[in-house]
């Protein structure tokens, strides 16, 4: 009887979630396409679920930009005892020395998704560049960073990383900058592929023989086309990174305590889950949450560059 | 006895929120053992009635009313199974591109063979072994073992006649040949024609013919259908419809190859651009041997051969390309450098080519008036008023209004208008020297004769020596002036139009002009009783 009241109720709530989900998307989506600047059009044919992941985005960015105010508590302090319960002065209890869930949660979305977008844009710009170069020239340039990318990418990407930052030492800009030479290997493979199918078509050819300069060809005849699928690559790279950095610093190489980041969260509360207790869970849905949004806003943007291509 | 009859058959796109119709309240009756043909431009929707015929739709289309009467059974109203066990059995389609059709990963036994035993008409060894025999009835070399090849192994015309036998394999009541020759070049084209004509009477098939060259309709069809728009324009007896067209539009048709050149200026002692004993290749192999031809001011040259005739070769190597082994390029008598990598700025001007296909000659990023601006800018220093006066004049010189395509992207522009953009991007360079390369054969022929009518308007204006590559010898004898004929990357024949189309001819070119199809519909038997040269 209970077993079942208790099945009932969990479907309950997540119909309500997804109910809510789904109205906060569409008010969202009503909300942009009245107030956004831009093709209303194309707000008003944007998907539901890239509504919300786009809400989802929005509200982690004001998250991580307003911590010091939304948070009830500061991000390193101790507050209270060790493995509070929820409720009360703490929200969602406290971790293992006494600090307070619910802050450290805001102050993780600013350094795990800012770290993690710093290092996407940064693996983006090395590895787009020498990419669409690479297609663009071709010959012993090509070769030669082709098989650099293939020197990297056979090392398992953890492994490598690990390996680097024992080495370098671990820090936030080693992190930042391991990570982001690992990230840029794959942008590169992906932006030669994309660029050296656009370098055969006949307009690049009309600009070679026009005596364009390399950085034009780049810049002016080959990323505008290459742009959509460089795009979609960047939200998805943007979740691998960012699982990078909290395997990294579940590891107890990434991010350092006693700064928050969602990876050592869940490592500092593991224990917890042996109790019943949720609390780990929670850092961990929230990277979820983040990825799942990512993706749906990426899917969006596929679709409508394989669209375009008809 | 009809096999088809279509009454009232409307089918509509989606565009955007509406509908709109593609072809408009068509009737079309069909014979057993008859072949129609449907003409008309690209969008008049012919190959939207063959697929309906079938009662087939493209994705994102519908049929909005009408009939299809397909032997006794409305395939209008049909269910999917009813349909199903039609298509592919008792209704066949054979698509222009087989080169796009046939899946490459599979030989071609392996698909002919889909058909029969989808359709359970006959086992895997039945299929084969009459594969076998229509491979052989198609005159297709090695019938035995043409099978077990992949299709990247056979040519264009082996491939085109694959896939009629494929399209034969399950004996259907109907075909439909959607532009079956359109991508081959005359001497196969003949043979493909010659062999549909052929296997359509020995099996007694019905058949829609769809194309848009009325020559190769009148070898082919019994009767013709004329569609503009989707809406039909009138339908005849095609000795009738030749002899005696009745719509003002037909005999517009009808009227398309008369665009004659004016007479050039006699060639200048120096020539503008001078091939001289040019041999190239790709890799270890030489495409071309030994070439030397002339282009002079206010003359076109066109040069003219088969795929694989090295014509095209020809144009990279002048445009530098395709560095040369040998032999030189002279521009106004001084040598150009092989390579375009090393020619300075003002030759890079000097020597602009004009592409075969638009779609890929425009870069769908750009609108059309950063497309005019660069070349206008890069090799003219042009900027600000100056620059935007420049391009009003390059479109004003291509007849396009400025105002309503400027800024429109590539695709939002029609074939006909893609390749005016793509002939105003090689002017505004301002060059001495043109390349057109194949610049109509994409395109319908009423579009393609706008084009070379405007190429002679722009050549004498602005005195261009025109290098003109084609397959095609009406366009040759509409634009030349001198005439190169080209084979295996030889050249075997050249001199002035008058000369090369003079008898005597060479016997390569006595050939090529042997294939071209003619308006008289007893042309292809005729040419099929006359010794091959």
């Amino acid at each position: 009887m209970t077993a079942a009241l208790a099945l009932l109720n969990a479907v309950f709530w997540i119909a309500v979630t997804l109910v809510g989900a789904a109205l906060a998307a569409w008010a969202f989506r009503a909300l942009l396409a009245t107030l956004a600047p831009g093709d209303r059009r194309l707000w008003r044919t944007m998907p539901l679920p890239a509504a919300f992941g786009m809400l989802v985005v929005l509200l982690y960015a004001l998250a991580g930009l307003l911590a010091p105010w939304l948070a009830p508590f500061p991000e390193r302090a101790v507050v209270g005892d060790a493995y509070l319960p929820w409720g009360g002065d703490f929200l969602l209890g406290t971790d293992n020395l006494g600090r307070d869930v619910f802050s450290r949660l805001i102050f993780g979305a600013r350094n795990s998704v800012g770290i993690a977008l710093l290092t996407t844009i940064l693996a983006f710009g090395v590895g787009a560049t020498l990419g669409l170069a690479a297609a663009a020239v071709g010959g012993w340039l090509d070769t030669a960073l082709s098989r650099l990318v293939d020197v990297l990418m056979a090392i398992p990407a953890l492994i490598l990383a690990l390996l680097l930052l024992t080495l370098l030492g671990a820090s936030i800009p080693n992190m930042i900058l391991v990570i982001a030479l690992i990230d840029s290997t794959r942008v590169f493979r992906l932006a030669r592929a994309v660029a050296a199918d656009i370098a055969a078509q006949d307009y690049i050819e009309a600009a070679r023989l026009r005596g364009e300069s390399l950085p034009w060809l780049v810049r002016r005849e080959i990323l505008p086309n290459a742009l959509s699928p460089l795009l979609a690559e960047f939200g998805l790279r943007f979740c691998f990174v960012f699982l990078s950095i909290s395997a990294l610093s579940f590891l107890g190489l990434g991010i350092q305590p006693p700064a928050a980041d969602w990876g050592s969260m869940v490592k500092d509360s593991a224990t917890l889950i042996t109790f019943g207790d949720p609390t780990p869970l929670l850092p961990a849905g929230a990277i979820a949450l983040l990825t799942v949004a990512v993706n749906f806003v990426v899917d969006w943007q596929l679709h409508r560059a394989s669209g375009l291509k008809e | 006895m009809t096999l088809l009859s279509i009454r009232g058959l409307t089918v509509e796109g989606r565009q955007g929120d509406a509908w709109v119709p593609l072809v408009r309240g068509i009737d079309l009756d069909l014979q057993r053992g008859e072949v129609l043909g449907l003409i008309g431009e690209s969008g008049a929707g012919k190959s939207t009635l063959g697929l309906a015929a079938m009662g087939y739709v493209r994705p994102g289309c519908r049929i909005a009313s009408g009939q299809i009467l397909f032997d006794g059974t409305d395939l209008a109203a049909a269910t999917e199974a009813e349909r199903r066990a039609v298509l592919g059995a008792r209704a066949a389609y054979v698509a222009q591109s087989a080169a796009a059709s046939f899946n490459p990963a599979h030989r071609l036994m392996d698909q002919h063979v889909e058909g029969p035993l989808l359709h359970g008409t006959a086992t895997r060894r039945e299929a084969e072994a009459d594969a076998v025999d229509l491979y052989r009835r198609m005159r297709l070399p090695e019938p035995d073992r043409i099978g077990l090849r992949y299709p990247h192994q056979v040519s264009g015309g082996q491939l085109q006649r694959a896939m009629t036998a494929m399209a034969m394999a399950t004996r259907p009541a109907l075909i439909v040949f959607d532009e079956p020759t359109t991508a081959l070049d005359v001497t196969t084209q003949i043979e493909v024609l010659a062999t549909i004509r052929r296997i359509v009477e020995e099996f007694g098939a019905s058949a829609l013919y769809i194309t848009h060259d009325l020559a190769v309709v009148a070898q082919m069809a019994d009767r013709i259908k004329v569609l503009l728009r989707g809406d039909e324009v009138e339908e005849q007896g095609t000795r009738e419809m030749l002899a005696a067209p009745r719509e003002p539009y037909t005999k517009s048709l009808w009227a398309v190859r008369t665009h004659r050149r004016a007479p050039a200026p006699p060639p200048t002692a120096e020539p503008a651009l001078a091939v001289e004993g040019v041999t190239a290749g790709y890799g270890a192999l030489d495409v071309l041997h030994d070439v030397s031809f002339d282009l002079h001011r206010g003359r076109t040259t066109a040069v003219v051969g088969e795929s694989g005739s090295g014509k095209s070769t020809a144009a990279r190597v002048v445009a530098g390309l395709l560095p040369a082994r040998r032999g030189a390029i002279r521009l106004d008598g001084r040598p150009l450098a092989p390579s375009y990598r090393s020619r300075a700025k003002a030759d890079l001007r000097a020597v602009q080519l004009v592409y075969q296909s638009a779609d890929t000659a425009l870069n769908p990023r750009q609108t059309v008036r950063e497309t005019l601006a660069r070349p206008a800018a890069f090799h003219g220093g042009l900027s600000g008023e100056a620059l935007d006066r420049r391009v009003r004049d390059l479109m004003a010189m291509i007849e396009m209004d400025a105002a309503a395509f400027l800024d429109r992207l590539p695709s939002e522009l029609s074939g006909g208008q893609k390749q005016r953009v793509g002939i105003a991007r090689a002017l505004a360079a301002d060059p001495d020297v043109l390349i057109c390369d194949e610049v109509t054969s994409a395109l319908d022929q009423i579009v393609a004769e706008g084009i070379l009518r405007l190429l002679d308007r722009l050549q004498r204006d602005l005195d261009l020596a025109v290098m003109f590559i084609t397959h095609d010898l009406a366009t040759v004898r509409a634009v030349a002036d001198e005439v190169v004929v080209m084979k295996g990357g030889r050249i075997v024949d050249r001199g002035d139009r008058e000369r090369v189309f003079q008898p005597p001819h060479h016997p390569y070119t006595e050939r090529l002009l042997r294939s071209v199809p003619e308006m008289d519909p007893d042309w292809l038997t005729r040419a099929l009783a006359e010794p091959r040269a």
